[in-house]
C-alpha cells in the first residue's frame, strides 16, 4: 500500500497527488512514469511523473478524470492508500544542453513537462515555455513553470486567462519571432491531437520534436506488447523504448485507433461508477464511494 | 519379468485410474479447474499400480529428482502427510507440478509400468498428495538456523521460488523482487485459472513465507533499482535472476498492430492477472470477436484458444505451420482442446493481417504449408507452397509463437554476459554467470520452456548459491 501524503484539486477534473513511494523517489527521472491500482479489482494505469523529492521519498503526480480508475482515484484523500505504485518506468528524457528549447504542455501535460523542462534549464538549456488550457479554471502550476522555464507564455483556448488561442499558435509565433535556426529542440505532450497539431507544425520548419506517447498499457515493463506503436515503420513499445519519441516519426492515427480499442467497454466503468457514486456508498470504509 | 519387479504377484492394471473432468460443455462456459483431482480411492488404487522398482527410472525424468517410488509407496500406505514430505523435500511447489508439468515427457516417459501398458499417472498422485495437504493445511518445514547471508532472487515465477526456498531452508535470508504487483510470475499471469486455479499458487507461496522468504512485488529490477546496486548498496551477498521469457514475439507482418491483435502474454496477462473474465465487477476489460485466430501450437496457444472459448468467441481456431505430430503443447492440454471445440488449421500460416476502415481486424491472408527436411530443432521444417494463398475471416487474432527474455536485467547488470538473442549466459551444471555472486535460470537462460525446467535450474543455483556463499565464509 502506498499513502497519499498530499492532494491538491486544481479543477473537478484535475487533481495532484503526493504519493509516499520511497524506492520510486530514488531512482525516478524527468520523462519516466509509474503504474498504480487503486484497489484489489482495479486495472493498472499509467501516470507520468510530474516530480519527486528523493528527501522525503515521494513522487508527484497530476490527473485528468477520464475514466472510472482516474475519477475513483480522484475520489481518494490524503491519508488514504492506493494498492499498488510501481516505477520508474520507461526511458528517461534525454537531457544535454542543446542551446534553446521550447517545451509545449497543453492541458494535464503540463505536469510531465515541469521536470524535463526543469532538467533542461538545470542543464543550461534556454528554456522557453508554452502552457495552455481549454479554459482558465483547468490551468495549473503556472508559478512551477515560470521558474523551470526561462521564460514562459500562457494561453487559453477560449480567451479566459491571458490570451485567446492553441499552444500551436503560440509556438508559431515564438519559431517566427526568435527564428526556427536559433531553436534546437521542442517537447510536446499533452492530449494526442495538440501533439499531432505541434509535430505537423515543426515538421514545416524541420524542427525536431519530442512527444511523449500515452498508449494504452498492462504491465509496463515489455512483457505484453499492449502498448505497441509504430514510429519510423517500426514496431516499438511505448512501456520500454518509449514514452518519448521523435514525433515527426510516430504513426499518430495507429494510435489514435488502438487508443479507441475498448471505448466501450471505459464508458460502461464510468457509468457503472457514476451510478454507484449516487448511491449509498460500499459500507466498507473505504471511501471508494461504493465503487467496489 | 525385469529385475526390478521379480518376486513382486501383482495383478497389472493396464490403464491408469482416470482423472475426473468437468464435462466440455459445461467447462467452455466457465472458468474453474478442468481436471477435478483424484478422490482418495482413485489415488490408493493409481498408487497400487506403481511397482516400486527399485531402480527406479522414473526418477531421471524428474528435474527436481523427486524420490518417485517412496512417495507413491507411502500414498499406498495411506499416510498422505508422509507422501507429501516426501516430495516436498525435492519439489517446493508440488500442487502446481501436478498440474502443469509435461508429465508424458519426464517421469511418466520412464515409468517401467508404461513399457507395455499406460504408466502409473505420478503428476496425478502429486497433486493428490499437494491437494490433501492445502485442504488440511500445510505441515510447517524445518529450516537451518540462520547464516547472516542475504540473497535477492529476482522474479517469483516457478524457478525463482523454487530457489527462494531452497535458500530459505539452508537458513539465508532471501528476498523476491517481483515486478508485477502479485508473486507467482508465469503460474498467475501466464497458465489459466481453468488448469492451474490462482489460489492453489497463492497457497504454495504462502508456504514459502512461513520458511521466511520475504517478496518485495512492485519491484522492477534494472528500473528501481539494479543488480549492482542491490549487491553494492543493499547488502544481498548473492543474486539468482529467473526473469523468465516475458518478451512477447510478433510475426512481423503488416496490419500486426490492428485493433483486435493481442500478443498471448497480453491476452493471457489481462484475462489471467488482471481478471478480465469478471469484467465489469474486475475494472480490466478484454474484447474477444466472434472467430478468433490463435497463431502458434504450443501451451501458451492452448491456454489461449481454450480461453477464447469461455470468453464467449464462437469459434476458436489454432492456426499452426506445421502439422498436429509437430505440436509442441502438452498432450493433454491438447485433447482438452480439442474436447472443447477448438478448431485446428494445420501447415497455414498468416501473410499479412486484414483491418477494416477503423483499424479493427477483419481477415488474414494466408499461405499453406508441407513437411520439408527436419530443422535445428528435429522436427520437420514448414515449407510454403506457391499459389496457395487463401483468406480465413477472423475478428481476433491471438499471437502465441514464443518470448523472448526481457532485456531489463541483462542491459542494466555490468558484465553479465549474454547471448545474442538476448539470453543470460549461466553454466546449465551450476547456474553461475559470467558475474561473480549472480546466478541465472530457466526462461531467460533456455528461451521459453516449461514450469518444471524452470524449477530445476532454480534448484541448481540453489546449491551453487550455497556453496559460493559457504566458500565465502571460509574465506572471511
Amino acid at each position: 500500500m502506498y499513502k497519499i501524503l498530499e492532494k491538491q484539486v486544481f479543477s473537478p477534473i484535475i487533481k495532484l497527488m503526493v504519493i509516499a513511494a520511497p524506492r520510486v523517489a530514488k531512482k525516478c527521472q524527468p520523462g519516466q512514469f509509474v503504474i498504480l491500482r487503486t484497489h484489489e479489482e482495479g486495472e493498472r494505469i499509467p501516470l507520468t511523473i510530474a516530480d519527486f523529492d528523493r528527501q522525503k521519498g515521494t513522487v508527484t503526480i497530476v490527473f485528468q478524470e477520464v475514466g472510472k480508475t482516474t475519477r475513483q482515484l480522484g475520489a481518494l484523500e490524503a491519508g488514504d492508500c492506493v494498492r499498488d505504485f510501481v516505477g520508474p518506468l520507461g526511458t528517461p528524457s534525454h537531457i544535454e544542453n542543446f542551446g534553446t528549447v521550447v517545451c509545449v504542455g497543453g492541458g494535464v501535460g503540463v505536469a510531465p513537462v515541469f521536470p524535463i523542462a526543469r532538467a533542461y534549464k538545470e542543464a543550461g538549456n534556454h528554456v522557453i515555455g508554452i502552457m495552455g488550457a481549454r479554459t482558465k479554471e483547468l490551468m495549473f502550476w503556472e508559478d512551477k513553470m515560470r521558474e523551470a522555464c526561462s521564460e514562459l507564455f500562457v494561453t487559453t483556448d477560449d480567451g479566459s486567462y491571458v490570451r485567446k488561442g492553441f499552444v500551436t499558435d503560440v509556438l508559431q509565433e515564438v519559431i517566427e519571432d526568435r527564428g526556427k535556426e536559433q531553436i534546437a529542440l521542442v517537447l510536446a505532450i499533452g492530449p494526442q491531437p495538440m501533439m499531432r497539431a505541434c509535430c505537423n507544425l515543426t515538421k514545416e520548419y524541420g524542427l525536431k520534436t519530442i512527444v511523449s506517447l500515452n498508449s494504452l498499457m498492462v504491465d509496463g515493463t515489455g512483457m505484453c506488447g499492449c502498448c505497441r506503436v509504430t514510429v519510423s515503420g517500426q514496431t516499438k513499445f511505448v512501456c520500454v523504448d518509449g514514452p518519448e519519441f521523435d514525433g515527426h516519426q510516430v504513426d499518430f492515427a495507429e494510435l489514435a485507433r488502438r487508443n479507441a480499442f475498448f471505448l466501450a467497454e471505459e464508458k460502461l466503468s464510468a457509468q457503472r461508477w457514476e451510478e454507484s457514486r449516487k448511491s449509498a456508498g460500499c459500507g466498507c470504509g473505504c471511501r471508494c464511494g461504493g465503487g467496489h | 519379468m525385469t529385475e526390478e519387479t521379480k518376486g513382486q504377484k501383482k495383478k497389472i492394471i493396464p490403464k491408469k485410474n482416470p482423472m475426473p473432468a468437468q464435462d466440455p460443455a459445461e467447462r467452455i462456459k466457465n472458468f474453474h479447474e478442468v481436471a477435478l483431482g483424484y478422490t482418495e480411492e482413485a489415488a490408493l488404487a493409481e498408487a497400487e499400480r506403481c511397482l516400486q522398482c527399485k531402480k527406479a527410472p522414473c526418477r531421471q525424468g524428474c528435474p527436481v529428482e523427486v524420490d518417485i517410488p517412496a512417495f507413491i509407496k507411502l500414498v499406498a500406505e495411506k499416510d498422505f502427510a508422509g507422501a507429501i514430505k516426501k516430495i516436498k523435500e525435492k519439489n517446493a511447489l508440488p500442487a502446481v507440478c501436478g498440474r502443469v508439468c509435461p508429465q508424458e515427457n519426464q517421469c511418466e516417459k520412464y515409468c517401467t509400468m508404461g513399457k507395455k501398458n499406460e504408466p502409473v499417472a505420478i503428476g496425478r498422485l502429486e497433486r493428490f498428495c499437494a491437494d490433501w495437504e492445502l485442504a488440511k493445511g500445510v505441515l510447517p518445514q524445518e529450516v537451518a538456523p540462520p547464516t547472516g547471508f542475504k540473497v535477492a532472487v529476482v522474479g517469483s515465477g516457478p524457478g525463482g521460488l523454487t530457489c527462494a526456498a531452497d535458500l530459505a531452508k539452508l537458513g539465508h535470508q532471501v528476498t523476491i523482487f517481483e515486478a508485477l504487483h502479485v508473486p507467482g510470475g508465469v503460474l498467475m499471469y501466464g497458465i489459466p485459472e481453468f488448469r492451474l486455479p490462482k489460489r492453489v499458487v497463492q497457497a504454495e507461496i504462502e508456504n514459502l513465507k512461513k520458511l521466511g522468504v520475504k517478496i518485495e512485488v512492485n519491484a522492477v529490477v534494472g528500473k528501481f533499482a539494479t543488480i549492482d546496486e542491490l549487491m553494492e548498496e543493499e547488502g544481498f551477498d548473492a543474486v539468482y535472476i529467473g526473469t523468465g521469457a516475458g518478451l512477447p514475439y510478433f510475426m512481423n507482418i503488416p496490419g500486426e498492430n490492428s485493433c483486435g491483435v493481442y500478443s498471448a502474454n497480453e491476452f493471457l496477462t489481462r484475462t489471467n492477472l488482471m481478471k478480465a473474465y469478471l469484467f465489469p465487477e474486475w475494472d480490466t476489460p478484454i474484447k474477444i470477436g466472434r472467430k478468433v485466430a490463435v497463431l502458434g501450437g504450443g501451451n501458451v496457444a492452448m491456454d489461449a484458444a481454450r480461453t477464447a472459448l469461455r470468453l464467449g468467441a464462437e469459434e476458436s481456431w489454432i492456426v499452426y505451420r506445421r502439422s498436429k505430430n509437430e505440436l509442441p503443447a502438452r498432450h493433454e492440454e491438447v485433447e482438452h482442446a480439442i474436447e472443447e471445440g477448438v478448431k485446428f488449421a494445420f501447415l497455414t500460416s498468416p501473410t499479412r493481417i486484414l483491418a477494416d476502415e477503423n483499424g479493427q481486424v477483419k481477415a488474414m491472408e494466408c499461405l499453406r504449408y508441407e513437411l520439408g527436411e527436419p530443422d535445428a530443432s528435429g522436427r520437420r521444417s514448414p515449407v510454403p507452397i506457391p499459389g496457395s494463398e487463401f483468406t480465413m475471416e477472423v475478428d481476433t487474432v491471438v499471437v502465441a509463437i514464443g518470448q523472448g527474455p526481457n532485456p531489463l536485467v541483462p542491459r542494466t547488470t555490468r558484465g553479465l554476459e549474454v547471448t545474442r538473442k538476448g539470453n543470460i549466459v549461466a553454466d546449465p551444471a551450476t547456474g553461475a554467470t559470467s558475474k561473480p555472486g549472480v546466478f541465472a535460470g530457466g526462461d531467460v537462460v533456455t528461451g521459453a520452456a516449461t514450469v518444471i525446467l524452470a524449477m530445476g535450474a532454480g534448484r541448481v543455483a540453489a546449491k551453487s548459491i550455497h556453496a559460493y556463499l559457504m566458500n565465502k565464509k571460509e574465506q572471511a
